[in-house]
């Protein structure tokens, strides 16, 4: 699965790109621009689970369920087990919304279009209804994470940086990898004929099944990333439906041509967001908005094309 | 008993300020099959808009009437002026894209309409509550009402009423019907199908307004307070069936009396309760409760 994967462009761009903005954030830019290269590249990961998923055709308009209760993972396991090793942190993460996936995924496999949509709106709003009135888990106000340590040290800002942006490269080489694969190769032909996929002789809701946990581990591990980054999880910013509106918007402002995609397309909208509040704090809503219209009237190809057109590294065909 | 009366009340005041919100929601997707995340933004524009009408006419007994009439003429503005200008400038640029992505358009026009407000109208609440105090309470079975909460049901009774006239009864609704049942048919049979996609995003449009500007006098309207009633009329459609009238009647009721048993009884549960209801009907149904089951294509 994993053989000569390096040697491929997308992850060797992919890579590069990585440690472009490691770089960028860490060495040369000042805190507030750098953080939000920061939160791009972790809430990145949200948007390519979500990518993987729209692939086949199938939009969740509830993902913040699995973002926030990755996010929740970690809060609960440094409260109760005092958990602050960034590493465990993140596989506490990844492991607590793969296995909701898992879980959820054996009723949601047999969903398409609208009711995929909303039976994942139920589920995150399910699990909002419950975050935002457990008062031992801070309710409304949710509860503060401590910086993340990393074999009994502090890590420090710099430190978690590396950290998300090794993630981030893990996560690369794993998505390209399924995505390669002949599971990931169903993924469009699901989307075009079910049904012909199911006499080739494929199971299309197991395929789904595999795709939704990964696309919820990967979410998982963004919320994860992002608890350990901003220090603080409460319901409002990571489990209600605006949130899940926020990461499906990222996606289609990405595109969907390439996994890197993603997080070119959430550090933009981090951006944008912060630019907008700055300059207009009254209309920065007006400018997401109005920016998402554009993007789908001029721009259906998300971001990434625009990349395309200009690619240096395009392979030309033989 | 006292408590059942109060659940009973409180339930069905919310599920028929429910009902009518939803009502324009369920109509819009039955007919265009458009999933309106925007009805939000008509929803808050007609509770603004009615808001800044009562206030304008001040507290005044001889004004009774006239408040009426700016809650049921802010509802007809705002439907008519957002609903023309998204359906035929946006939304019917989109009919033949994929569904998700004219969510995303909807979701977009809600962050529009959402930040219009606070630059037309202001950051802070605003409390139109003339009309409400003017009419009083009395008691129900022991427990102290407002009069004017009660005249919502009465609202809403009427609204279900013109619409199942008009849905059943009328030429205009069995040409809606065609067009929900197969808009190339309709095409083909004469119907212009532009029009009435145009008129019921408008109608439905003015249903969202008219719950938000009737609501009005009975809350502090306030920036942000439509995003609760989007997902809560989303729960609703779905649960009653999407594109199902009767579907949105007794989906509002279970919502509105389940919700005024959670809040009175385990505030706990109170949104839980309800996505969890949302969620085993879709496990269990999806297609809603009153919903036809759709042939699948091939």
């Amino acid at each position: 699965m994993f053989k000569g994967i390096l040697k491929e462009q997308t992850i060797q761009v992919g890579i590069g790109f990585v440690f472009i903005v490691v770089l960028l954030g860490t060495f040369i830019l000042p805190e507030w621009m750098s953080n939000n290269f920061m939160y791009g590249l972790s809430r990145g990961l949200a948007v390519l689970g979500l990518m993987i998923l729209w692939r086949t055709n199938l939009v969740s308009f509830g993902h913040a369920l699995y973002y926030g209760f990755g996010a929740y993972a970690v809060a609960i396991a440094q409260k109760y087990l005092g958990v602050t090793d960034v590493f465990l942190r993140i596989l506490i993460a990844i492991a607590a919304a793969g296995l909701l996936g898992f879980v959820l995924g054996f009723i949601l496999r047999r969903y398409r279009e609208i009711f995929f949509a909303m039976l994942s709106l139920a589920f995150s709003m399910v699990l909002y209804g419950l975050l935002a009135k457990a008062e031992f888990l801070g309710s409304t106000d949710g509860m503060s994470i401590s910086p993340s340590t990393m074999f009994g040290f502090e890590l420090g800002r710099f430190g978690l940086f590396y950290f998300i942006g090794f993630v981030v490269i893990l996560s690369l080489i794993f998505a390209h990898a399924y995505l390669r694969s002949s599971l990931g190769h169903l993924t469009t032909a699901i989307m075009d004929n079910e049904i012909r996929v199911e006499y080739l002789g494929y199971s299309v809701e197991k395929a789904i099944h595999i795709k939704y946990v990964i696309s919820a581990c990967l979410a998982g591990g963004a919320g994860g990333l992002m608890a350990a980054a901003l220090g603080q999880v409460d319901p409002d910013s990571m489990v209600l439906w605006s949130v899940s509106g926020e990461l499906v918007f990222v996606t289609i402002m990405a595109g969907l041509g390439n996994i890197l995609a993603p997080f070119v397309g959430a550090i933009f909208f981090e951006f944008i967001r912060t630019y907008a509040y700055e300059f207009a704090p009254q209309a920065w809503q007006m400018i997401i908005g109005g920016t998402l219209l554009a993007i789908i009237f001029f721009l259906p190809g998300g971001l990434w094309s625009l990349f395309q057109k200009i690619n240096p590294f395009k392979k030309e065909k033989k | 008993m006292q408590f059942l009366i109060t659940v009973l009340l409180d339930g069905l005041i919310y599920a028929s300020y429910l009902f009518i919100v939803s009502l324009g929601l369920t109509i819009t997707f039955g007919v265009m099959k458009i999933l309106n995340v925007a009805h939000g933004g008509f929803f808050a524009w007609g509770a603004y808009l009615a808001s800044i009408s009562i206030i304008y006419l001040g507290d005044n007994e001889y004004n009774s009437f006239l408040y009426y009439f700016a809650i049921f003429l802010s509802a007809i503005i705002v439907g008519l002026f957002f609903g023309y200008i998204i359906e035929r400038f946006i939304l019917r640029k989109m009919y033949n894209e994929d569904i998700h992505l004219i969510v995303l358009a909807t979701f977009g026009l809600f962050w529009i309409l959402e930040d219009l407000i606070l630059h037309v109208f202001g950051v802070d609440p605003l409390m139109p509550y003339y009309p409400a105090m003017e009419l009083g309470g009395i008691e129900v079975g022991g427990i102290f009402q407002g009069v004017y909460s009660l005249t919502l049901a009465g609202l809403a009774i009427i609204v279900a009423f013109i619409c199942w006239y008009f849905l059943k009864k009328t030429k205009y609704g069995k040409v809606l019907q065609s067009v929900i049942f197969d808009r190339e048919v309709s095409v083909s049979m004469g119907i212009n199908v532009t029009k009435v996609y145009l008129i019921t995003f408008i109608i439905g449009g003015m249903l969202g307004a008219l719950g938000g500007a009737y609501i009005a006098p009975t809350i502090s309207v306030s920036p942000g307070f439509a995003i609760d009633v989007v997902v809560m009329s989303f729960a609703v459609v779905v649960i009653g069936g999407m594109g199902s009238v009767p579907g949105a009647l007794i989906g509002s009721l279970i919502v509105g009396l389940v919700r005024a048993f959670a809040v009175h009884q385990a505030p706990i549960l109170e949104l839980f309760i309800i996505y969890a209801i949302m969620a085993i009907v879709l496990i269990i149904k999806p297609e809603g409760l009153f919903a036809p089951p759709k042939p699948r294509k091939i």
